[in-house]
């Protein structure tokens, strides 16, 4: 079968399409989605073949997310569209407190087969409120899954994947990356939640990675490579769960690891990394586990500090030879 | 309301201002040098100018992310607005917060915020403040029809009339959310209706009609700095341009906007007004529309020179005490 160039945002709404004419209990909830196809252009042509399966709602973000919720538990499989992923702080009680504990809470009798889609990230220029990375918020609490993909396969691929799962799956979509393109074949397949991908293979260092970030851990790759550096990049792919037997793989090759990613460095998924592979492969560790991450301020508006703030190619260089003590 | 020729000759003059300034902002983001998203409100001129002027300068306001007009209606200045969204630091927030969030605290301006209805719960706040200081401002939280379907409006509303809160709800309501039209997505009719069951003042203005704004805020303004409670106000209004520039609007016909534009425009119909009431002559209402216009140009000239923030600014600022 052939394999095309799709961008992220095409590729998203070819799993969609595919999911919703698989399962007529998908549906999807959020704001402005039907008349451009979502903000993004994320959900064009399905208005057209699910009309009552997309639904535009008033401006109410604690009802829609309390909708998805009480959908799943009912017998549907919600997709709930964040608008963008800053604004899952209005409502956080339907996710932390209902979502992520109604079916441990209950001793199991239910589940929550849903999706929180988020576009989030910066680099748009759009400032402290629209500009964040908030994954790590959701690894911490218990009882939900967290995707981070960064190639179009991968959109398409953990998307079904998350859409199929029985758990409530919080899928987040870097916005600069709707227009980045990638193969994508015509062959029907799923990504599985919780295995990372090499992206590159090396021998000196491991970069772990995931969403926008890998891009620009590919370019700090190449520019180590003329230094004499070869780095192995992960793409973690999905967080939680978390594929730590291919890191420790890595690890036990490299010694090294440097992990990357674009939100704040403190208190970030960086932190959690690092904690766990210092204390499951002390042994193996040639060097002291370094974070990269986004400085410790909200997204500043003006282009110049936005790019100060956020991690660029050259702190990732910097990070891996601080890893290596070079 | 009684308001003198010299007073009416203002609010059309801060009208324009805001439109040229609108306008230029719409210019300006085309040849790409304002960076992010921008939201204009050319159209809306009336609503916003005729509630402000019912204010005095230690009034509150709260903005949303349609703000340029809010902010310069309180008496902000155009200068320092361009800069802003520029990103330059010379700009009202150092180049921290951009076309969506500006504000000017010496002002009353608390800001506009880029989450819609993050203002209502805030503007409550002030509005415990007030009282506990004992001082008779009010407070005015500006909104849009989509915002009134958000939790934070009621249960911001429901604590304003329980603790009688000297607070002002200003509905602009253009007809849209985005792409939604406030007839699918607003129930019970109108959003001032919601203020009956709060038991507190709900009235509807015609939005393009300065004077007709004025009158009622100010007897919402009156009433609040009297300590009788809060009230809304839902003005009547439209957007000629798209949500956010670049917008492809497939949810309205150009016909729509094109009818607005010649049958209701706040400008056009409140210098008809003053021409026919013989406040003002055209010719002295086109040398003042020039003169706006050369201001607006000064403004923007004075945001290109300035510089732009040193990249370590960014770390400034975060805490008082760091
Ligand atoms: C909590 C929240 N939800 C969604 C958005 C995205 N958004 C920005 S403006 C807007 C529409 C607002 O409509 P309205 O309140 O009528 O104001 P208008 O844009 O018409 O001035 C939406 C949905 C947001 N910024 N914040
Ligand atoms: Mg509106």
């Amino acid at each position: 079968m052939a394999v095309r160039e799709l961008s992220c945002s095409l590729a998203m709404a070819e799993a969609l399409k595919e999911e919703m004419e698989r399962d007529k209990t998908i549906f999807i909830i959020g704001e402005d989605l039907v008349s451009n196809g979502g903000i993004f252009g994320q959900f064009r042509g399905l208005p057209e073949l699910f009309p009552d399966r997309i639904i535009d709602t008033p401006i109410s973000e604690t009802a829609i997310v309390g909708a998805g919720v009480g959908a799943a538990l009912t017998g549907m499989r919600p997709i709930i569209d964040m608008h963008f992923a800053d604004f899952v702080t209005t409502a956080m009680d339907e996710i932390v407190n209902q979502m992520a504990k109604i079916r441990y809470m209950f001793g199991g009798q239910a589940k929550l087969p849903l999706v929180l889609w988020a576009p989030d990230g910066s680099g748009l220029n759009a400032a402290a409120q629209h500009s964040q990375c908030l994954e790590n918020w959701f690894v911490h609490v218990p009882g939900l899954k967290v995707v981070v993909p960064s190639e179009p396969a991968d959109v398409k691929g953990l998307l079904k994947a998350a859409i199929r799962d029985d758990d409530p799956v919080i899928f987040f979509q870097h916005k600069k990356l709707f227009n980045q393109t990638g193969p994508v074949t015509e062959e029907k397949y799923i990504v599985p939640l919780g295995k990372a991908v090499v992206r590159r293979a090396g021998t000196d260092v491991t970069i772990l990675t995931y969403s926008r970030m890998t891009y620009f851990c590919k370019e700090a790759a190449r520019e180590l490579a003329r230094q004499g550096i070869q780095a192995e990049i992960i793409d973690l792919r999905t967080l939680m769960p978390l594929d730590f037997a291919s890191i420790a793989e890595s690890i036990r090759k490299t010694r090294h690891a440097v992990v990357v990613h674009e939100a704040c460095t403190t208190g970030g998924f960086g932190g959690e990394l690092s904690a766990r592979i210092t204390e499951e492969l002390f042994d193996l560790l040639g060097g002291p586990v370094v974070r990269i991450g986004a400085r410790h301020v909200p997204m500043p508006f003006s282009p110049v500090m936005e790019k100060y703030v956020l991690p660029q190619v050259e702190d990732i260089v910097a990070g891996v030879k601080k890893a290596l003590r070079r | 309301m009684k308001i003198s020729n010299l007073e009416k000759k203002a609010l059309l003059r801060k009208m324009v201002e805001i439109r040229l300034f609108e306008e230029k902002i719409g210019l300006l983001f085309q040849q790409q040098l304002i960076p992010g998203f921008v939201h204009l409100s050319i159209g809306q001129e009336a609503s916003t100018v005729g509630s402000c002027s019912a204010l005095r300068t230690d009034d509150y306001i709260i903005s949303t992310h349609r703000g340029h007009a809010h902010i310069l209606a309180k008496g902000a200045e155009p200068k320092y607005m361009f800069a802003e969204c520029f990103g330059k630091v010379t700009g009202y927030c150092k180049g921290k917060g951009g076309s969506m969030h500006i504000a000017d605290f010496s002002k009353g301006i608390l800001g506009a915020n880029g989450v819609v209805g993050g203002g209502f719960p805030i503007m409550t706040g002030a509005g415990f403040s007030i009282k506990l200081r004992g001082t008779d401002q009010v407070g005015m939280v500006f909104f849009g029809d989509g915002a009134s379907n958000r939790g934070t409006f009621h249960e911001a509303v429901n604590m304003a009339a329980v603790f009688k809160l000297p607070i002002v709800f200003v509905c602009e309501n253009n007809r849209y959310a985005s792409t939604s039209p406030a007839e699918k997505m607003v129930a019970g009719g109108s959003v001032a209706n919601r203020a009956h069951a709060y038991g507190i003042p709900g009235v509807i203005n015609d939005g393009s009609n300065v004077l007709a704004v004025r009158d009622s805020v100010a007897e919402a303004v009156e009433r609040a700095r009297r300590g009788y409670g809060p009230s809304i106000i839902e003005n009547e209004t439209y957007r000629y341009k798209g949500h956010f520039e670049g917008d492809r609007q497939r949810y309205r016909t150009p016909d729509e906007i094109q009818q607005y534009r010649l049958t209701r425009d706040p400008i056009d119909r409140f210098e008809t007004l003053l021409i026919d009431e013989g406040v003002a002559t055209q010719k002295e209402i086109d040398a003042m529309k020039t003169a706006v216009a050369a201001e607006i140009e000064d403004a923007v000239r004075f945001a290109m020179d300035s510089p732009l923030p040193d990249p370590h600014e960014a770390m400034q600022g975060l805490f008082v005490n760091p």
